[in-house]
């Protein structure tokens, strides 16, 4: 029961990672109905330039992690400038390849600075070694982090969308973007304020990733994962992708614990076409008919 | 009776669209369903289309009960129809989008296709003269090869009711075939509709909004306002029934 | 824009309707096809060999993707499928003759199979379902090591036919040749019938297709068998010109490198398919050539770097890829005096917008 338990939780830290990346490519989607298949590259990005920040210019924490954060979010914002604006009015598949071309040159980018593609990095935190023990239960402080943090940012979030102006206009784009523009909301900030919010939230998810897990060019496949997550949770849906992320992470970890090597790797994907096999709207989506 | 309707009705959401109707339309009539916004009349043709269940009621087509046949069946059961927003194949030429509409009446199988046996070849050139008649018959020979997506909307509505044709119908639906339209190519529609009725012999049912059209080419109009009949007749006593002025104007 | 002048209906069902020219220039390749071992070297024989391979599975991409509107970023698992089971096939003792169809049936079945869950998604939950496809696929093919050999890999067993083993080099460049130039054929022919017109229906509008009768689940399941089976048939051929196959060769990034292969070359053409199939394997020569003129040596960076960038730009400048810049260039030369500025403008959709 223990084991089952701390592999549950240690599941949760990584599913909030998971889960942070999802909400910004649901951010995203609602925003722009773009299909944003760059996403796990921007978290490397982010990743990457917290490990420079803190390791490599010694800068303080707090410091390095506004700095990469910002840096990130604006990145992710040039790019819905540079290269979604055009496409505007293209069919969705369009779109969706422009964010995995993309994903290459950003992950080519990366491969650039010699920094950054020679190794695996780690990031050590002041609590990288310390434990936080809940009865018979142990937590790295690392992992224990990993949750409160996200916690705290998804209350923030909700906050937003609830109470400022800027978050209701993203949630009128998001049902309509016709509508939206006419009631004189600015759809185009909206989309790219949604990409910076999304390049953000992204690099917090990078930057809580890189001291429990190693960070490297490529890891980028990892925050593909945030798609299962958006799928599972219903895509559209913020709560959804929340609540998608997580169980994605429990299902990992307990599949890495209890069944044969090779099912953590995939239980993502075996979730998602389970899902998608038996409600292909997700847990929390509602089916949307054309009208004819 | 062609087409029947019986105390059929459908709701979303726990509003009532379609609110017990009944109709019955006779072979080789126009027969047209007016009615404001929301009414419930496209919400007709996708019940009789089967791409909504009904929630009650039953609809019986040429003498059999259709309320439980898939949508891909409908079609081969001899009923056609258009779209209201025009759905049409937009990358394929209009001689494609009319060949598709022979789609039903293909007799080879994957196979026979990948190697184009002469069968395939014999029957491709059954479907193309077929084709060719109704090109002939809705005078498109201008606009044979051109690509959907460049041609004008009025244009597309007339390809639309080609390719509808084409899988040779009994009935026909006509969801606002007007709408879109300039007062020319409105006459026109006039035309072309009573000729599918009296040249083919198709049976049409429509949804219009402009009176002018539904006086001109219907033999019985049924208004609708919010999910129930209103009235039932002749277009001008239907058209000048105080109660459809009245749900037409408002209060 | 060619008018043809027809004389019958029969030649609307010709594969090239404007008659001699048109077959005149498809003659002129074959004829180069045939004759290009004669001058060139081992290399770049097994060069345009790959680009055959790749054409081939280019073609069941295009049935799903270019015809039937259908996004799968799991075609690898398709190649990984037709290859293991080719290769299986032969070390139980079947000739390649009988195990390259075999394969290339189970691949079709198979692709049938895990189409099933696809008929109710669209758009991006079908790009997803697939893609898991993709992964599930790749880690069986490390896991199972009885068929596949696991993460070592198995090499694969030389051709042999009446007592002489067929070499990697000229003859199997002829076999892929015969194999492509059938598979374009059956790919033209279901174009220019019923079932591709289906295909078309179901990829601008289904519930139009349905409205007319289509059976759209059924069209859909045709076009992922028909994708599978081709894509089994590159695999299996893949196989055997790398004469090694392991797990890694079958990842998503492969998956990816033939959709920018479909983009490049022209989505919807099958002239596109061979075009996009040669960019593919010129490309990382010409990456070559240039880091060898760079003086740092190799660069790791430049090889994704080109892929991300060509995506991109194909998909903001040419759509249309490869075959779309042919048309116009050919195009501008035959209305040459009447060419106006515009004429091959793009159309956008803002209309439509469609939420996945």
């Amino acid at each position: 029961m223990v084991q089952f338990l701390q592999q549950v939780i240690s599941g949760v830290s990584i599913g909030c990672v998971y889960a942070l990346i999802a909400l910004g490519f649901v951010l995203i989607y609602k925003a722009t109905e773009t299909v944003n298949f760059a996403i796990g590259e921007l978290m490397m990005i982010g990743a990457f330039l917290g490990f420079t920040f803190i390791v490599i210019w010694s800068l303080p924490l707090w410091l390095a992690a506004i700095i990469a954060i910002s840096a990130t979010a604006l990145l992710a914002a040039m790019l819905e400038r540079v290269f979604l604006r055009p496409m505007v009015g293209e069919p969705a598949f369009a779109i969706l390849v422009v964010t995995i071309g993309l994903g290459f040159c950003l992950r080519a980018a990366a491969l650039m600075v010699p920094e950054w593609s020679s190794e695996t990095v780690r990031i050590f935190t002041p609590l990288s070694g310390s434990v936080v023990r809940l009865g018979p239960i142990v937590i790295s402080a690392d992992h224990a982090a990993v949750i409160v943090a996200t916690a705290l940012i998804v209350t923030g979030f909700f906050v937003f969308f609830k109470r400022t102006r800027m978050g209701l206009a993203m949630q009128a784009v998001s049902q309509s973007q016709l509508a939206a523009t006419y009631m004189g909301v600015r759809t185009r900030s909206v989309s790219t304020l949604a990409w910076l919010l999304a390049g953000a939230i992204t690099a917090v998810a990078g930057l809580l990733l890189a001291p429990i897990a190693f960070i490297h060019v490529n890891m980028g496949v990892l925050g593909l994962k945030a798609i299962p997550a958006a799928i599972i949770g219903g895509f559209s849906s913020l709560p959804g992708a929340i609540v998608g992320g997580i169980l994605l992470g429990v299902c990992e970890s307990l599949a890495g614990f209890y069944l044969p090597a090779g099912f953590s790797e995939v239980a993502a994907y075996i979730l998602v076409l389970v899902v998608l096999t038996i409600r292909p709207e997700g847990l929390f989506g509602e089916t949307i008919h054309k009208r004819v | 009776m062609l087409l029947e309707a019986r105390e059929l009705s459908v709701s979303f959401g726990g509003i009532k669209a379609v609110d017990s109707i009944s109709f019955a339309v006779e072979p080789g009539e126009i027969f047209t369903i007016i009615g404001p916004n929301g009414a419930g009349k496209t919400t007709i043709f996708n019940l009789v289309s089967r791409i909504y269940n009904p929630t009650g009621g039953e609809i019986v087509f040429d003498g059999r009960p259709i309320t439980r046949v898939p949508p891909q069946a409908i079609a081969r059961m001899g009923i056609a129809r258009t779209f209201q927003n025009i759905e049409l194949f937009d990358h394929a030429s209009v001689i494609d989008n009319l060949l598709v509409g022979c789609h039903i009446r293909s007799r080879t199988n994957l196979l026979a296709d990948m190697l184009f046996l002469p069968v395939v070849q014999r029957q491709e050139e059954t479907f193309r003269r077929k084709v060719e008649e109704i090109i002939e018959f809705l005078e498109l020979e201008h606009h044979r090869e051109a690509t959907i997506g460049s041609l004008a909307y009025g244009i597309r509505k007339v390809v639309e009711i080609g390719r509808a044709l084409a899988l040779e119908p009994k009935l026909l639906l006509l969801d606002e075939p007007s709408s879109g339209l300039n007062p020319e190519e409105t006459d026109d529609m006039v035309h072309w509709i009573r000729d599918i009725r009296d040249d083919l012999g198709v049976t049409i049912i429509m949804v219009e909004h402009d009176m002018s059209l539904v006086r001109r080419v219907s033999d019985r109009v049924l208004a609708m306002e919010s999910g129930r009949i209103i009235a039932l007749g002749a277009p001008d006593a239907v058209v000048s029934d105080p109660q459809v002025v009245r749900a037409y104007l408002g209060d | 824009m060619r008018y043809v002048l027809r004389t019958s209906y029969r030649q609307d069902t010709r594969l090239f309707k404007e008659g001699l020219p048109q077959y005149g220039w498809y003659l002129v390749w074959l004829a180069l096809a045939l004759v290009a071992p004669l001058f060139l070297g081992v290399h770049l024989v097994s060069q345009l060999t790959f680009i055959l391979i790749f054409a081939i599975a280019g073609i069941g991409y295009q049935i799903l993707l270019g015809y039937t509107g259908l996004l799968s970023l799991g075609q690898a698992a398709f190649l990984a499928i037709g290859a293991y089971a080719c290769v299986f096939l032969e070390k139980q003792g079947l000739h390649f003759a009988l195990a390259l169809p075999a394969a290339a049936l189970l691949t079709g079945v198979v692709g049938a199979v895990l189409g099933l869950p696809a008929l109710r998604l669209k758009g991006l939950y079908l790009a997803m379902a697939t893609m898991a496809i993709g992964f599930i696929v790749e880690e069986v093919a490390a896991r199972w090591t009885f068929v596949t050999g696991g993460n070592s890999g198995a090499s694969v067993p030389r051709i042999e036919a009446f007592g002489y083993v067929l070499s990697r080099d000229v003859p199997f460049y002829f076999l892929c040749l015969a194999l492509c130039i059938a598979s374009l054929w059956f790919a033209a022919n279901i174009l220019r019938s019923p079932t591709g017109r289906a295909m078309a229906a179901v990829r601008d509008s289904d519930i139009a297709a349905q409205s007319i009768g289509v059976e759209v689940a059924q069209v859909k399941t045709k076009a992922f068998a028909l994708s599978a089976f081709f894509t089994g048939i590159a695999g299996a051929l893949m196989a055997h010109k790398l004469s090694f196959i392991s797990p890694e060769q079958f990842t998503l990034h492969l998956s990816i490198e033939l959709l920018l292969m479909i983009l490049i070359g022209g989505i919807g053409s099958l002239r596109g398919v061979v075009f996009g199939a040669a960019f593919l394997v010129a490309m990382p020569e010409l990456i070559a050539e240039i880091e060898r003129m760079l003086p740092g040596g190799s660069q790791p960076a430049l090889r994704p770097m080109a892929f991300g960038l060509l995506l991109v730009l194909v998909m903001l400048f040419e759509p249309r890829g490869i075959n779309g810049l042919v048309e116009k260039i050919t195009g501008y030369f035959r209305l040459m005096p009447l060419y106006r500025k515009g004429m091959f403008a793009r159309q956008r959709g803002f209309a439509k917008s469609e939420r996945w």
